[in-house]
Formats: structure tokens, C-alpha cells, sequence
């Protein structure tokens, strides 16, 4: 075995220049690095736009001098219009959606973390990831740009419906230049996701070690192989409704824009184009798309709880087929974000059977998760913290999932505040908790120091609970009427009542602090990453290859070595074997009992 | 047990015949370097089984099938949900270079027949051949392009007519991506014919290209059907 070893050994030198090392860099772990910095640069963009929105809305007539620097049409006297909230709420989306949920949880620890529990020196093609990255910068680039243009950001929203979209200035401010950049901005996202999800796909089917058979995948690898298919599938879709738009606005066609259309008293010179092939197309890619952002966070949160229950996860199989479950199904219920359009009842009928189908594999799920907590011995670190966060508020926000595939519940709830509530819980929160699991549970592999554990929890629950203030209130006000979209309610007769406004009130503070709590993590990230105690090879006795190799990893991972595999990779608490956790490539063999 | 740990530099799932060195997991253990990396202008080593190469082109295509897949159905609802559809002729020109496409895709695999059977020069030239054929496929659409211009038929002129620009420069896009790779293994032919290094380049190229074909195809199918 040592001679085996010895001649495998094969040095590859790494690059020496700052560029090739650290900026146009093929390493797939500094790739996976370059994907968690823009997703925090998006994330902390995203959240100032959300403390901004809050504040307007609770406080209609505030000044912001900044916002009149950055915007003087947007907040001319430094108040913001209701034109320029919209923007910032479209921007809000944009930034978390695309450059934050689906960037970190896949292309960041999928980068990083994929490759070595896979025994792969690299990604499958390592030129291809870093062109996917930077292609994802590039898009990045140009939807902050248009921040910084005359009219601001678009005002459409994150899932951009036309006409708003695709008739120009008519439709308001940000809807000329801005929407276009948004636009372009957007289909360049989705190129570099296509390259990315191809080389995920390639990297997991061909390049696992000897003996990782896809039954010893560890879920994390299963749930970014799934991810990667979805991506591949749903992201080309967008990529053809965009490329249409595009042309609608600025090739004088009419895809989307239907005829006989007046816009402030002007009528709209295009014809018989349909709004409604907009969303058909856009929700064919975004459901998925909220699959795509939740999918790496399940993984990590089976991959943890098992890890820190110090059991093997209840119902392997189980949870890979739900994942394929979810994943499958995610495809067959776009329609459920299209109740108002005045569907067949018999379409959303279909679309709401198959949507509460969804509600199997989730609980399946979900159910695994406790089963795996159940009797373990569990070791209560942040990443399990944050792991079992995640399951409450998947749970939380999936419930409110079933009332709204109905479609005689969904269509007086679906333009209200119960809706927001809904997607924040279970998509956006949840996978944010997944991506915190996972920050605590790789940051010492991925930098060779642990994270404060004390800041980790105080940051847990100020987040755990602000979340909840947050986003759980919303639901009522979603059964009052509370619509949504508004950028202030005191100008609304049924809204301006003490509870409605009240409320608002108590969600804004609770926004504030949660907002602010999230420096408690920057700090310790930052701080840890240059002052945190030393990481040892293995801290979390884990069995999965990534804790075979020093932390931070070598260059080529695992040194020229080929590992080999010859366990599952959950063998916690196994009868007879030496420690309570057998390595993945360990030859140790258990006797039967 | 000894068996197995002595088998270990075997990287996973080989499927080229051996002496092939195409083998090479990164090629470590057999003290050659893969492929070269990538043309030995990467300062990285890594290389992966050509299978990986084949994978990936797949994937590819599956995100091209879902691409032209969106805007079929696009067509289809756009046309059905409209009074405003007014059918356009379609060039003659552009049955031409159909046949033009497909004599590409024969002198493609002509010259894939001259590289297995180590015929270096004919490997070349046929390859050349494919590239000009592509190119002149590409100029043919640009012609009737200018056909439909002519009689006064643009890009927004008809939602018919939109749809036939769309798909005919989103194909010929993908079309173009092609001629580059094939420019490239054109340069790389020497190369390519004197060893087994990076013939699997040559073969997912074939992959893309008959694929590219094959689309062609159909959207002229579907533009003769439905516009």
C-alpha cells in the first residue's frame, strides 16, 4: 500500500503569480471562494435594500440623504418614491435570488466541496469554472451598474412581467436603460450557470473515486448533482424568455406585448403578442429555481445533523429520492404561480395536485431529519444550530405552502403580505440558515481556523428568532388584505388601522436588529479567518473525504494520491468498529455481528 | 484486500481501450501527463478520462435542447393566441444549404475515417472541408436573410418573421461556435494524427456538430410547418 502510494505521488506546482492564484484562478476551492464573496457582496447589498424598504414603509416621508446622493430622482429630497421603492424591492429580489441563493449554497460550497469528497483533484473542467464565475461576476457587475444610471433600477420585480417589462420608458422610471441592463444582466447569469451546472454534472458522474459508488455519495454531493440538473434545465428556459424580451424592446418585436396597449395616453405600436408566454416561460425556470436555491441546503442539513447526531442519516435512499422527487416535480408546477391569470380550473387543479404532491417528498424530509435527531447524541455546534434552524423553517414556511396550492386560497392571498411571508420562511431564510450550517461547518476546511463557536450561537438566535418576528406576522397580514407591493400604507384606508400599522412597526424593528446581527457574523468570519484557533485535520469527526486532507487543503487536494473508498458516507456509532465513525476511505472492516 | 489497494491508481470507470493515453485519471501514475492538459497552455496538469469530455458535450447539448425547446413552444403559443400571424415564403436558398449542412457532416466524418486509420494529410483536408462547408452554410443564411430584407421582410415585421430570425441566428450562433472549434482542431491536426492525444476533442466536436445538423433540421421542419 505505502509503494502504491509512493509512486502515485505526482507534485503539481501551483501557480505563483497573484493573478493566476487568486483573481483568473482555475483551483476549483478558490473558485468556490470567488462564488461565497460575491454571494456576500450580493447579501449585503440585498439587505441594506431590505432594511431601506422597511424603514420607507414605516416611515413614509424619512430622509435619506444618502439615497437622494445615489438617487436624486428616486428620493428627491431625500424621500423615496413609491416608483424608486419598487426599484429597490426588484433589486432586493434580483440580488438574493440569482447572485445570492443561487450562487453560494451551489457554486460556492458546491466548488469548493464537491471536488474533494469526490476524490477529484478539480472540477472536470477547470478553465470552464473559472470562465462560469466570471461570467457570473460580469452579470453581477451589470445589475449594480444600473444603480448608477439616470433613471435607476428597474421596477418591475425580480420575475420582470411584461408589458411592464418590455414597452421601455412608458412604463415608468427604470424601465428604459435599467430594465434592458436587468435584462442582459440576467442572461449572462444564465450563461455562466449553464457552464457551471455541465461541469457539476460531469465532475460527480465521471470523476468519483474507486469505490465512491453513488450509493456512498455523500447527500451533499447528491443534492448538488440534483441542483446541477435543474440548473441545466430550467436556466436555458430563462435564457430564451430573456433573449424574447430583449427583443421586444429593442428589436421592435412583439413576443410578449400584446396589441391595442395604451400607456399613458400613448398607444403602444405593437401587436398580439402575449404577456402570459412571459410567464410560462419565466415560471418554468423559476420554480425550479426556488428548488435550485433549497436543494444544496438540504443536503447540507442531512449532511450535518447526521455528522453532529453522531448517526448515520435515517433513510439514505429515502432522502435521495425525495430530492429526485422534489427536483422532478418542481417541473410540473409552475402554474401554481399563475392562479390569477385566469387559467382553466382544470389546469389549476392539475398544477395544485401536483404542487401539494410536492408536500411527500418534503415531509419525507423532514421526517428523516427528526429520525436522524432522534436518540443521537447530539453535539449542539452552530452548523447543527443552524441546521436544525433550517429544518424549522422549512417546516414553518412549507406549511404555508399547502394553503397556497389551492387555488380558491391563493387567489385572494396571492397579491398579499402572505405570500412574502411564505417564499422568505421556506426559500429564502431556509437557505440562507443552509448556507450559515454550512460557512460553520466547512470554514475551518476551507480556511485551516475554526469560528468563534459563542458568536456563532448569539449570532444563531438573534437570527432564529428576528427571522420569525419578521417574516411570521406577515401571514396575518395577508389574511387582512394586506396587499403587497405597496410602499406605504397610510395612504390606504383599511390598511391605516393601529394593528395593521403596529404590526409593521414590530416586523421593521425586528428587521433592524436582525439586520444588524448579521455583523456579528462578518465579524467573526473576518476574524476568524486571520485570528481563529488552528483547525486540525478533522474537527468535527466527520467521515467524508474533505476530512481526510490537511485544512486548509494542498493545492491538488490530495497530493497526487488517488483516495479510495469503501464506506457509505454516514458510518456513525457503528457495533464493533474501533471510534464512534469510520472514515470513508478507511479499510477498516466491522465484523458482522 | 492487497488486490484491490494495488489496482488503486486505476482511475474510475475507464472505458478506452488501453495503450490509449486517454487513460490517465490525471495521469500521474503512469508517470506521462494525460492529455497535456489543455494544449500545454495551462500551467495545470489536471487532466480527466475522455469520458468526462463526452459527459460534459452531452450536458451541453441537453441545455441547447432545452434553449430551442423554449422557443418551439414560444412559437407555438404565439402563434395560436394571435390574429396578427401572416405566413412568410421561405427563401429557396434555404434548402441548399440544408444540403450544404449535411455534406458537411459526411465530410466531417470522412475525415474522423482518415484519422483512425492514421491517414494524416486526408484527416486535415476533409476537416477543412467541413469548416469551409460550415462557414459557406453560415453565408447561405446570411443570403437569405437578405432575400427576406429584400422584399421588405424584417425582424419586426411579422411575429412569423420575428421567429424566422430568431431561430436562424440562434442556430447559426451555435453553428459558429463549431466552425471556431473546428478551426481549432484544424490547427491542432498534426498534432491530433500523430498520437492519441486529444482525439476525444475530435469526437465531441463531431458530437456537437451533427447535433447542430440535426437541429438544423428540425427547425427547418418546424419554420415549413408552422410559419
Amino acid at each position: 500500500m505505502a509503494d502504491a502510494h509512493a509512486e502515485a505521488v505526482h507534485h503539481h506546482t501551483a501557480p505563483t503569480g497573484f493573478i493566476r492564484k487568486y483573481i483568473f484562478s482555475l483551483d476549483h476551492k478558490v473558485i468556490g471562494k470567488q462564488y461565497y464573496f460575491l454571494a456576500l457582496a450580493s447579501v449585503f447589498v440585498g439587505i441594506i435594500l431590505s432594511v431601506l424598504m422597511r424603514w420607507h414603509m414605516v416611515w413614509p416621508g424619512a430622509h435619506m440623504p444618502l439615497l437622494e446622493k445615489l438617487s436624486p430622482n428616486g428620493a428627491p429630497g431625500g424621500v423615496m418614491t413609491p416608483e424608486y421603492y419598487l426599484s429597490l424591492m426588484t433589486m432586493h429580489g434580483t440580488l438574493m435570488v440569482f447572485f445570492v441563493l443561487t450562487t453560494a449554497p451551489q457554486s460556492g460550497f458546491g466548488n469548493y466541496i464537491l471536488p474533494i469528497q469526490l476524490g477529484a483533484e478539480d472540477m472536470a473542467f477547470p478553465t470552464l469554472n473559472m470562465l462560469s464565475f466570471w461570467t457570473t461576476f460580469v452579470g453581477f457587475v451589470v445589475l449594480l451598474s444600473t444603480f448608477f444610471i439616470t433613471d435607476g433600477p428597474p421596477l418591475s420585480g425580480w420575475t420582470a412581467y411584461p408589458p411592464l417589462s418590455a414597452i421601455g420608458t412608458a412604463a415608468g422610471p427604470g424601465e428604459g436603460m435599467g430594465q434592458t441592463l436587468w435584462i442582459v444582466s440576467i442572461a449572462i447569469f444564465c450563461l455562466g450557470s449553464l457552464l457551471g451546472s455541465l461541469n457539476f454534472i460531469a465532475t460527480t458522474l465521471d470523476l468519483r473515486a474507486r469505490g465512491l459508488t453513488l450509493s456512498r455519495l455523500p447527500l451533499t454531493a447528491w443534492a448538488w448533482l440534483i441542483t446541477a440538473v435543474l440548473m441545466l434545465l430550467s436556466f436555458a428556459v430563462l435564457l430564451a424568455a430573456g433573449v424574447l424580451l430583449l427583443l421586444d424592446r429593442l428589436g421592435g418585436t412583439s413576443f410578449f406585448i400584446p396589441a391595442g396597449l395604451v400607456v399613458s395616453d400613448q398607444i403602444i405600436p405593437h401587436s398580439g403578442g402575449s404577456p402570459l408566454l412571459w410567464q410560462h416561460l419565466f415560471w418554468f425556470f423559476g420554480h425550479p429555481e426556488v428548488y435550485i436555491a433549497i436543494l444544496p441546503g438540504m443536503g447540507m442539513t442531512s449532511h450535518i445533523i447526521s455528522t453532529f447526531s453522531r448517526k448515520p442519516i435515517f433513510g439514505y435512499k429515502a432522502m435521495v429520492y425525495a430530492m429526485m422527487a422534489i427536483g422532478f416535480l418542481g417541473f410540473m408546477v409552475w402554474g401554481h404561480h399563475m392562479f390569477l391569470s385566469g387559467m382553466s380550473p382544470y389546469s389549476g387543479f392539475a398544477f395544485s395536485m401536483m404542487t401539494m404532491a410536492i408536500g411527500v417528498p418534503s415531509a419525507i424530509k423532514t421526517f428523516n431529519w427528526l429520525g436522524t435527531l432522534w436518540g443521537g447524541r447530539l453535539r449542539m455546534t452552530s452548523a447543527m444550530l443552524f441546521s436544525i434552524g433550517f429544518v424549522s423553517l422549512f417546516v414553518s414556511g412549507g406549511l404555508s405552502g399547502l394553503f397556497l396550492a389551492q387555488p380558491p386560497v391563493d387567489v385572494p392571498l396571492h397579491a398579499t403580505y402572505f405570500v412574502v411571508g411564505h417564499f422568505h420562511l421556506v426559500m429564502g431564510v431556509a437557505a440562507i440558515f443552509g448556507m450559515f450550517a454550512g460557512t460553520f461547518f466547512w470554514f475551518p476546511k476551507m480556511f485551516g481556523r475554526m469560528l468563534n463557536e459563542t458568536l456563532g450561537k448569539i449570532h444563531f438566535w438573534i437570527t432564529f428568532v428576528g427571522v420569525y418576528c419578521i417574516f411570521m406576522p406577515m401571514h396575518f397580514l395577508g389574511v387582512a388584505g394586506n396587499i403587497r407591493r405597496y410602499s406605504q400604507f397610510t395612504e390606504v384606508d383599511f390598511l391605516n388601522t393601529p394593528h395593521i400599522i403596529d404590526l409593521h412597526m414590530f416586523m421593521s424593528y425586528a428587521a433592524f436588529i436582525t439586520a444588524g446581527a448579521q455583523l456579528i457574523f462578518v465579524v467573526n468570519l473576518f476574524w476568524s479567518m486571520f485570528k481563529g484557533g488552528k483547525a486540525s485535520e478533522n474537527p468535527w469527526e466527520a467521515t467524508t473525504l474533505e476530512w481526510t486532507i490537511p485544512s486548509p487543503p494542498p493545492f491538488d487536494n490530495f497530493a497526487g494520491k488517488h483516495p479510495v473508498v469503501y464506506h457509505g458516507a454516514y458510518e456513525f456509532g457503528v457495533p464493533g468498529a474501533e471510534k464512534d465513525f469510520i472514515m470513508q476511505d478507511s479499510p477498516e472492516i466491522v465484523p458482522a455481528e | 484486500m492487497g488486490l484491490e489497494m494495488a489496482t488503486v491508481l486505476t482511475p474510475p470507470r475507464l472505458t478506452t481501450p488501453p495503450g490509449s493515453d486517454s487513460t490517465g485519471g490525471n495521469g500521474s501514475g503512469f508517470g506521462r501527463r494525460g492529455y497535456g492538459g489543455y494544449g500545454g497552455r495551462d500551467y495545470r496538469d489536471w487532466s480527466v478520462p475522455a469520458q468526462t469530455y463526452r459527459t460534459g458535450m452531452w450536458m451541453a447539448l441537453v441545455a441547447i435542447v432545452m434553449l430551442f425547446a423554449s422557443f418551439t413552444s414560444a412559437l407555438i403559443v404565439r402563434k395560436g393566441g394571435s390574429s396578427d400571424w401572416a405566413a412568410i415564403a421561405l427563401p429557396r436558398i434555404l434548402y441548399f444549404n440544408t444540403l450544404i449542412l449535411l455534406a458537411s457532416s459526411v465530410a466531417f466524418e470522412i475525415s474522423r475515417r482518415a484519422l483512425g486509420a492514421g491517414r494524416a494529410s486526408q484527416f486535415k483536408i476533409w476537416l477543412k472541408v467541413t469548416s469551409i462547408l460550415g462557414v459557406a452554410f453560415i453565408g447561405g443564411q446570411l443570403v437569405a436573410w437578405r432575400e427576406l430584407a429584400s422584399h421588405g421582410v424584417y425582424l419586426s415585421t411579422n411575429p412569423s418573421s420575428s421567429f424566422f430570425y430568431l431561430l436562424t441566428a440562434a442556430h447559426g450562433l451555435h453553428l459558429l461556435g463549431g466552425v471556431i472549434a473546428l478551426c481549432y482542431l484544424v490547427g491542432q491536426a498534426p498534432r491530433l494524427a500523430a498520437g492519441l492525444k486529444k482525439r476525444v476533442a475530435v469526437d465531441v466536436t463531431a458530437l456537437y456538430w451533427h447535433f447542430m445538423d440535426g437541429l438544423w433540421i428540425y427547425l427547418l421542419l418546424l419554420l415549413t410547418v408552422r410559419l
